[in-house]
């Protein structure tokens, strides 16, 4: 009976583990694509942000969680292109625009949230994923309801992880993307065009950040409230790093660093004693912690933060 | 080497003068931007600002409050800017803010019956080396193991404000423990007002001299000569023999120091007790500062107080305007987006004329040297 329990605790550990993962995930998933094309995104915080809002507004006005989903793409997107104006074409300084995205999403996402949805009154009902069992795979003792009793995101996030996987190590256009961000001038030689290559890996990291945002809001939480993906952007960076530029190793840094959240969310529960404080630390230490201990041997794409000038 | 000073010292002022240009657009275009946003609001735009500058200027107790919130933007504008100056990137002075005050008020609070002239400046001594220590760990952390300082100090940010979230609801609560907050710093450990009838506090005149410290130790000292060097080429100043892990240390330090004394500020100057959340964003307004005033003493001081207006003003402008005050980041955002734009433009405009006249190169490269961190 004892173990049946522990068995549970694990399942539930697991399972949470990955509910908390996953908006990292998506967000670093995004990061992969810009940065393997030598473009550091810290402003990935601002544009989840705006994807949070903006998918509670989409489906608070369209009624439909997807269509939230998809408005916060569109959104993460437009970001997306900016920044990309901003650091190719502009080539301005890429942390100071990173940065200045992130203000601008806490701005724009406080003081229109406010407009919109009022400011002391209860969150309305928007309609937000549910997790859905996936028919024979959910009924695996303990595989099934740590993975297959999500929300339909969750296992999107997870398909992209082979899919980005593939497309970067085994297409042209990965090849291209990785080309661009070790060695641009050479991509260039031999006729790929730079400038194109990292407005579409901008694009594409702006639309995957909006859409973790909007996991955050429409799946994790069930509402938008102000600056709600709290350091997750940043924590996002540190998977990418951690995990080495591969998708795969992404997801175990995301797993890893959202184990310390779900870790946290359990020991609340539980009523450990521990100051609660304490333990919301715990995910932003084991970021610090793994970056310290592992990331002095990974060798990032050898172009990245540099600004490309054709000459 | 004091005649070298004297030359980066005029072409700074020189290049002051010059640069106000740029800045001046660049909050033009974000006030116009703003001015959309509460236009999409369905706001009104003119009243806005109509009510925001009214707030921020329109009477002495208005100007205190704008000298008020310019005061720790000064400090992190600085701590930001000192860093940047170094080739480091500080985005850390809202943690060390939190653990500078943190440290003051334990200083304030523990210490009874001293002097001012002793206590005073062993609690702001005490929120400096809080502030400087985190710091310290993240360019520890950088020379050490080669983590971000990027992304340790942002991750430090949230460590420091729930550590001091957890100090006052625990250890440092104040009897019997009904709010979650600190008892009050002893009067010898508070910042004496300088202006009467406003809130403006002492630490508005050690903002002052810290703007003097800064540019002294940059321009004026070799430390801050190598400082600037490494944080110009690493590559080059480590053929010259130059130590870039121990400026990477002192610089971390330094910087978290002046985001520890925003912290210092707003503590033992206005609040004089320690509780949650006390600083709105000051660490990260800084980052703003530092860029509009491109890291010259002057400029940080000019942008700190056009900063300070907009806080000041912001809440006079969702009070009479329902504008919410947040509006104020998406201006800052669109200033820092601008100047870092035009930034570039400046830069070739220099690359055209250097190509064009080759005796006016050198002349130039200085400039830009002393522009471009």
């Amino acid at each position: 009976m004892g173990d049946l329990k522990l068995v549970n605790e694990i399942v539930n550990f697991l399972s949470a583990d990955l509910r908390t993962a996953l908006p990292l995930l998506l967000a670093a998933t995004g990061l992969i694509f810009t940065e393997r094309a030598g473009i550091v995104n810290i402003g990935v915080e601002g544009m989840m942000l705006v994807g949070s809002l903006a998918g509670v507004a989409g489906s608070y006005f369209l009624g439909n969680a997807w269509l939230g989903v998809l408005v916060a793409v569109l959104a993460g997107g437009i970001l997306g292109l900016f920044f990309a104006y901003l650091v190719v074409t502009a080539r301005a300084d890429q942390v100071v625009i990173g940065t200045a995205f992130n203000i601008l999403g806490l701005g724009l996402t406080t003081s229109f949230a406010r407009v919109i949805f009022g400011v002391n009154t209860a969150p309305p009902q928007i309609d937000s994923f549910k997790p859905v069992a996936v028919p024979v795979l959910s009924k695996i003792p303990i595989l099934g309801p740590v993975l297959f009793n999500h929300s339909e995101l969750v296992y999107l996030g997870l398909v992209l992880v082979p899919v980005v996987h593939f497309i970067l190590f085994r297409t042209t256009l990965g090849l291209k993307i990785r080309a661009v961000g070790e060695h641009p001038r050479a991509a260039d030689t031999v006729g790929i065009n730079v400038f194109h290559v990292r407005y579409g890996a901008c694009i594409v990291g702006g639309m995957l950040a909006g859409l973790a945002g909007s996991y955050l809001s429409l799946s994790l939480l069930n509402f938008f409230t102000e600056n709600m993906t709290a350091g997750r952007g940043f924590i996002a960076l540190a998977a990418v790093i951690f995990g080495k530029w591969t998708p795969l190793g992404t997801l175990g840094a995301a797993l890893l660093f959202g184990a310390g959240d779900a870790l946290q969310y359990r020991l609340q529960a539980a009523n450990s004693g521990i100051p609660y404080q304490l333990l919301l630390m715990i995910p932003y230490v084991l970021t610090i912690a793994a970056l310290a201990g592992f990331v002095g041997r990974a060798v990032a794409p050898a172009a990245s933060g540099q600004p490309y000038e054709k000459e | 080497m004091t005649t070298r000073a004297g030359k980066f010292a005029g072409t700074f002022i020189a290049g002051g003068l010059k640069s106000l240009i740029t800045p001046v657009i660049a909050i033009i275009l974000a006030l116009i931007l703003g001015a959309a946003a509460i236009a999409l609001m369905g706001l009104s735009p003119l009243k806005a600002y109509q009510s925001l500058l009214q707030g921020a200027l329109g009477s002495i107790n208005g100007i205190g409050e704008t000298l008020v919130k310019a005061t720790p933007l000064i400090f992190t504008g600085l701590s930001f800017g000192l860093a940047k100056k170094g080739g480091l990137i500080n985005i850390g002075a809202e943690g060390q803010l939190y653990l500078g005050g943190l440290c003051s008020v334990i200083v304030g609070i523990a210490l009874k019956g001293w002097p001012i002239f002793i206590h005073l400046p062993l609690a702001i001594v005490a929120g400096f080396i809080g502030g400087g220590l985190l710091g310290l760990l993240s360019g520890w952390l950088k020379v050490r193991f080669g983590a971000s300082e990027i992304i340790t100090t942002v991750m430090l940010n949230y460590v420091a404000q729930y550590f001091v979230s957890y100090m006052v609801n625990g250890p440092l609560i104040e009897p019997p423990g009904n709010f979650p907050q600190s008892p009050p710093v002893a009067e010898s450990a508070q910042l004496p007002i300088i202006l009467a009838g406003t809130r403006l506090h002492l630490g508005f005149i050690i903002a002052l001299l810290a703007i003097v410290a800064y540019y002294v130790f940059l321009w004026r000292t070799s430390t801050g000569y190598e400082v600037r060097v490494v944080g110009q080429n690493p590559h080059a100043a480590g053929y010259a023999g130059m130590n870039a892990r121990r400026d990477t240390l002192l610089v971390m330090f330094l910087a978290g120091g002046l985001g520890g004394l925003a912290g210092v500020g707003e503590i033992l100057g206005i609040q004089h007790r320690l509780f949650q959340n006390f600083s709105p964003g000051y660490g990260f307004d800084g980052i703003a500062v530092s860029l509009l005033g491109y890291n010259t003493p002057i400029g940080i001081l000019l942008a700190a107080i056009l900063f300070g207006i907009l806080r000041a003003g912001g809440n006079m402008m969702q009070m009479m305007a329902n504008v919410p005050v947040a509006i104020v980041y998406v201006i800052q955002a669109f200033v820092i987006i601008f100047v870092a734009a035009e930034a570039l433009m400046r830069r070739w405009q220099v690359k055209r004329r250097a190509a064009r006249t080759a005796a006016g190169a050198a002349g130039l490269t200085v400039e830009g040297v002393s522009k471009n961190g």
